[in-house]
């Protein structure tokens, strides 16, 4: 009797686990390694990538946080490899130093997605597609609006031959900050809109207040309009502004980037006028690229998020869909 | 003791040089930066970069404050920073105790006690956590206090769940950016703190106990004094400094920034402990750190104003900073004079 009952134990396992290897066949596997969770931006960045993955029955996701540090990474894509993942997508925390192991991932003919933030390597054959913000781009966005919308919303005193612009930069480095200002020098490069000061504020709020406090103290009434890499910065400006004695928004038109849900609620009350989104969300077009991939299908080499500008006006309808 | 008498004590002399320091930077200043001594009165409020310097300081300078009395004891606190993250994201999470879970509405109001005597209690915990491991335990200062500054952070980060909360809680933003007799009311706190730190350690043996600790801890002990509770009390003294700074600066942004509250800040206190004439382990004094403090933020502030490229920002700190470590070193002031006085013999 026991025997028997042994058999049918043994017969039913090897039932369960050809049955579950069979299902495993179906999905597709992607293993992707995040940076960590040092920003909302991240933060929110991990939920959109996770919650896709869920909504989407023939895909299995694995995640790993590398807590801002590389080795952890590497350690990540390399056990993704060993356990022979079909798509491996990554934030790389830096640029450089991924030569080995992606040739690794090659040699196991595994395709790699670089997800928001490129890779520095020879070989580009190294990685199928980088996607993610042109943050050139997003800089040509927010001095493009600016142009086509200064005269309607400057103050009626102000002339619009000189227009005095003041600019808070993200981290001193960080692509961004490089890509955001180049961006929107080239745009406004000829035209009335001057950039009178440009200082660091390092991405924060606090800084950022800081920052345009020092500005008001030097340049005060002459500023027409502020330019700040992230919304974090502007909504630590707005409150600078405001202890200066000036209505952010109107006095001083501010356009910012990121498109965050507290950006939204300034626009609300009329306090930033523009925000240029940096979007997150790229989870839906990351399983996109997985699943074209998977089909055969050539991906191109570079995948721009989709992304809006979004002004003061679309605001209140806009607020309550924001996810970050 | 006479008016002579005290510009000759060493307790000048030793503050002499960082004071001719800030002196410096803020005559540079009146040369050269239009605008920067102007001070104007709007709305009952002193108003103008001076204040502006005085005000930006306030957090380090009440990181300074506690840090020198770590200092005297031969200890450092590298937490700082982050018991300031940490005592910030408490309070906004008083405040509004759902907003990491996406509740929007506020809930019933917090009264000011309930939002400025948690985090607080929670500073002087980390305080009370660095001092155990210190003088308790007795691991290395610098390694003790490490392990606040890096999981403290990462406990500011699970307490705010990586968002930036922000809040709106009109008694609490006071403390950041309200006035009290015209000044910004972090300037008061700094004053308030300054004073009693004064009157505690140089009206009462505290002072000399605490540079007796630093200079021998064994020998201290031996003449009797309670040399672990001293430091152990320095160090929790030194959390409800950063307790404090960190509620200020949340209150200033009527948010809690976890990633970025305080960041680097204990390294600004350290430096301007120092350039204000403190030595590791021993004499001490409150009023330097604070001139230090002054001269770092002048600094800070002379840049932002006059525009200097963000990208050598830092290098030209460093530099200014370098010079005024140099200029207190006595040793490098008699090379520098016996050096001055070898060529005019040599070429008389």
């Amino acid at each position: 009797m026991k025997k028997w009952l042994q058999i049918i134990a043994c017969t039913l396992f090897a039932c369960m686990m050809t049955a579950g290897s069979a299902l495993a066949k179906d999905k597709i596997v992607v293993g992707f390694s995040q940076i960590g969770a040092e920003s909302a931006w991240r933060v929110a960045n991990t939920d959109s990538i996770v919650s896709e993955a869920k909504s989407r029955p023939h895909i299995e996701l694995k995640f790993s946080d590398a807590q801002q540090k590389q080795e952890n990474q590497i350690k990540a894509i390399r056990s993704f490899i060993s356990q022979g993942v079909d798509v491996i997508a990554f934030s790389p925390v830096v640029e450089t130093g991924w030569e080995p192991v992606l040739k690794e991932a090659k040699r196991a003919k595994i395709p790699v997605i670089l997800s928001d933030r490129a890779v520095d390597v020879q070989d580009d054959t190294l990685w199928v597609t980088f996607m993610g913000s042109d943050f050139v781009e997003e800089g040509r966005r927010a001095g493009n609006w600016l142009m086509e919308n200064y005269d309607r919303l400057k103050n009626p005193d102000k002339s619009s031959d000189v227009v005095n612009v003041v600019e808070l930069q993200g981290t001193v480095g960080s692509a961004p900050a490089i890509d955001r200002k180049d961006g929107f020098a080239e745009v406004t490069k000829g035209s009335a809109f001057k950039i009178i000061k440009s200082q660091s504020g390092d991405f924060t709020r606090a800084k950022g207040k800081e920052v345009m406090e020092a500005f008001l103290k030097s340049e005060g009434k002459k500023i027409d309009v502020l330019y700040a890499h992230n919304d974090d910065m502007a909504l630590g400006a707005i409150q600078a502004i405001e202890e200066y004695g000036l209505n952010p928004g109107k006095d001083i038109i501010i356009v910012s980037i990121d498109a965050v849900r507290g950006a939204f609620e300034a626009m609300v009350e009329g306090k930033i006028n523009c925000t240029v989104e940096c979007s997150p969300l790229l989870g839906p077009q990351l399983f996109d690229a997985v699943e074209d991939l998977m089909a055969g299908k050539e991906l191109p080499k570079r995948i721009v998020t989709n992304e809006g500008v979004f002004p003061a006006e679309t605001a209140a309808e806009t607020l309550p869909t924001r996810k970050y | 003791m006479s008016q002579v008498q005290w510009l000759r004590s060493e307790n000048f002399q030793r503050m002499l040089w960082p004071l001719m320091a800030l002196v410096g930077i803020l005559l540079f200043n009146f040369f050269f930066t239009p605008g920067f001594f102007h001070i104007e009165i709007k709305d009952g409020r002193f108003f103008g970069s001076l204040v502006d310097i005085a005000n930006r300081a306030a957090p380090v300078m009440l990181l300074a404050i506690g840090m020198t009395l770590v200092f005297a004891t031969g200890g450092v606190d590298l937490s700082v920073g982050a018991v300031m993250a940490i005592s910030g994201a408490i309070a906004a999470t008083v405040i509004r105790p759902d907003y990491v879970k996406g509740v929007l509405e506020y809930g019933e109001v917090q009264s000011l006690f309930l939002v400025l005597s948690i985090p607080l209690f929670f500073s002087l915990l980390a305080g009370l956590w660095n001092g155990l491991l210190v003088a308790v335990i007795g691991i290395q200062p610098i390694i003790a206090t490490l392990i606040l500054m890096v999981a403290g952070r990462g406990i500011a980060q699970l307490i705010t769940q990586g968002q930036i909360v922000v809040f709106i809680h009109e008694p609490f933003q006071y403390i950041g950016s309200g006035f009290l007799f015209g000044l910004p009311f972090p300037i008061i706190l700094v004053l308030l703190t300054f004073t009693v730190t004064y009157l505690l350690t140089r009206r009462t043996g505290l002072g000399l106990f605490i540079e007796a600790i630093g200079a021998n801890s064994i020998a201290s002990r031996f003449m009797g004094i309670r040399e672990r509770m001293i430091t152990l009390s320095v160090y929790i003294f030194s959390g409800f400094c950063a307790g404090l700074a960190g509620l200020i600066v949340c209150a200033d942004i009527k948010a809690a920034d976890a990633n970025n509250a305080g960041l680097f800040l204990e390294l600004d206190a350290i430096a301007a402990v120092i350039i204000g004439g403190t030595m590791w382990g021993g004499r001490f004094t409150v009023f330097g750190s604070i001139v230090g403090t002054l001269i770092i933020q002048s600094l800070t502030t002379t840049i932002l104003t006059r525009g200097v490229a963000p990208e050598v920002t830092l290098v030209f700190k460093a530099f200014v900073i370098i010079l005024v470590a140099l200029i207190q070193s006595e040793k490098f002031r008699q090379l520098f004079s016996n050096r001055m006085a070898g060529e005019k013999v040599r070429t008389s």
